[in-house]
């Protein structure tokens, strides 16, 4: 890991322009909140409902996309990662240092919004927060490695990476069977159905055990790593036309 | 001493061979690589840089293998084709940055000595967004000289430069050269290469046309036979005291025109008007054939 790529990519994700759409979505996710409670009176069933679907569903994979492909894609876009690559760095280093930064503020900006989005829609003592901060760190954790891993195998890694998020993830994991049991969603709400037994109000639901949801997690993330690191190495940052 | 050996390089993509079975060695002093535009320059710079894998063949660096092996970069220095740099940073911030990922011990006094060394001191607290071109050109040379590595690769460095920043990048180039470092550079202007390259290495449609220092490849060139295109107002009755007369080397006739092949163009150029004159024939068109480098390369290929 490197202290200087480290820092290069914080600033090229918290930097830019980028960092105020992040706030926007999260702006949206609070007052989609706000218009919860409004309109349900601060009921936790409301909350849990709007907080999966929408929340969990799509803003945090979107928010992951966004940070996720940030650390990397705009430099092989625009060729500037060359100045990184042409260094005598392990690939994988480079790789690990740009993705622990992507980790570290997605997890700040998901978790984040998430827990006050919830509070502000309307908790049960806190414990859909509880419920709901897991399943975001979960879910923001394999969602930032992935994206990661599409903005370095992918030539248009934003296209790709939203029909993900907004049809596979945010759409269609809600209802299709087969779709959920092959969604980071459903895998990172298993824990969340366990500590949500006790609230019968709620009903959040997951298609996967916790720890066949953890495995899952865990081998898409491994994945994701080790295609990303190879195709690093393999970057053809064209040195001229 | 550094050196770097392409040895049977051959590069495809899918049905084009952009790199057809190059060997070459790049010794200490400075190296042209010329060529016509679409020749493989880059493609070959890319394979030197560890940026490409060959199709075929092998690329080291003094015996080590160039690709998948990060640990070269510290003794190549690239500069990139890239516009975007770090466009929030300054300069110096910029080269430092650079400088730290190479692991230098002394980053900021390296970056600061790079710095002066292409001339941009003064720009050194600006921010990289608002420079013009060749200032980033020479901040990317930067760059590339912070970690003072013992190879340069630089893919036609001089495009778009004025004749001052010219001036200044062959003094550079020269003292690199001088310094006993491996500069390699390529291009598709002779005049250019002839400046400082003390060896150049010419490359056509992705072949190997020829190599050795600029006199004996000035010779190859200047050996090759002029061609000229001439209408009259008589073509046969031209061409026939053209062939007598003796300063082609050969001549054809078509219904159009009369084609000739002259090598010792000076006498020819000045037989010309005389024959004409004095066989009454009127000289309506004297076109010399193609000289641009591509054909001028082409003539190398096929000798």
């Amino acid at each position: 890991m490197n202290a200087v790529v480290m820092r290069l990519a914080l600033q090229a994700v918290v930097g830019r322009r980028r960092v105020w759409l992040l706030v926007a979505l999260v702006a949206v996710l609070l007052v989609v909140a706000f218009l919860t409670r409004w309109g349900s009176g601060g009921r936790e069933e409301s909350t849990a409902a709007m907080m999966v679907n929408f929340g969990i569903g799509t803003l945090v994979p979107v928010m992951c996309l966004l940070i996720g492909t940030g650390v990397i894609a705009p430099e092989i876009e625009d060729g500037s990662v060359v100045y990184v690559l042409a260094k005598p760095l392990r690939r994988g280093a480079i790789a690990a240092s740009k993705l622990v930064v992507a980790q570290l503020v997605a997890l700040v900006f998901t978790v984040g919004a998430v827990v006050l989005a919830t509070e502000v829609a309307g908790d049960a003592d806190g414990q859909l927060a509880a419920a709901f901060a897991v399943t975001t760190a979960l879910a923001s954790l394999t969602y930032t490695t992935v994206f990661f891993a599409v903005a370095i195998l992918s030539k248009s890694p934003t296209i790709s990476g939203l029909l993900y998020a907004l049809v596979w993830e945010g759409s269609l994991a809600g209802y299709v069977p087969g779709v959920r049991d092959l969604s980071v969603r459903q895998w990172a709400l298993a824990p969340a159905e366990r500590m949500l037994e006790d609230v019968y109000t709620v009903n959040v639901h997951s298609d996967v055990s916790i720890t066949m949801g953890a495995l899952l997690m865990v081998a898409t993330m491994v994945v994701a790593l080790v295609l990303a690191v190879r195709r690093l190495a393999r970057l053809n940052v064209r040195v001229a036309d | 001493m550094s050196t770097l050996e392409l040895t049977s390089v051959s590069r495809w993509f899918g049905n084009v061979v952009a790199v057809n079975d190059v060997t070459m060695t790049i010794g200490p002093g400075v190296t042209g690589l010329l060529g016509p535009n679409g020749a493989g320059k880059s493609t070959l710079l890319a394979m030197m840089s560890g940026f490409l894998a060959p199709s075929s063949g092998t690329v080291t660096l003094d015996g080590a293998p160039v690709w998948r092996n990060p640990s070269i970069y510290s003794q190549i220095g690239i500069v990139p084709e890239a516009e975007a740099l770090y466009d929030a940073m300054t300069a110096g911030q910029f080269v430092e940055a650079n400088a730290r990922l190479h692991g230098l011990p002394q980053p900021r006094e390296a970056a600061r000595a790079a710095i002066d060394a292409v001339d941009m001191t003064f720009a050194v607290d600006r921010t990289v967004g608002t420079f013009s071109k060749g200032m980033k050109q020479r901040i990317k040379m930067a760059t590339a000289l912070v970690h003072s590595p013992a190879v340069l690769l630089l893919d036609e460095p001089f495009n778009g430069m004025d004749p001052r920043q010219r001036m200044h990048l062959l003094e550079l180039l020269h003292r690199l050269g001088d310094e006993g470092r491996t500069v390699l550079f390529s291009s598709h202007i002779l005049e250019e290469v002839e400046d400082i390259a003390g060896t150049i290495e010419v490359v056509v449609a992705g072949r190997q046309a020829a190599s050795g220092d600029f006199r004996s490849i000035r010779r190859l060139m200047t050996q090759r036979p002029h061609q000229y295109a001439i209408s009259s107002s008589d073509n046969r009755a031209l061409a026939a005291a053209i062939i007598a007369d003796g300063t082609a080397d050969a001549v054809s006739v078509s219904a159009d025109a009369v084609v000739v092949q002259a090598s010792n163009f000076g006498a020819f150029v000045h037989a010309l008007p005389r024959l004409a004159l004095s066989h009454d024939i009127e000289l309506h068109d004297v076109t010399p054939a193609d000289e641009s480098l591509e054909s001028v390369f082409t003539y190398l290929v096929s000798r």
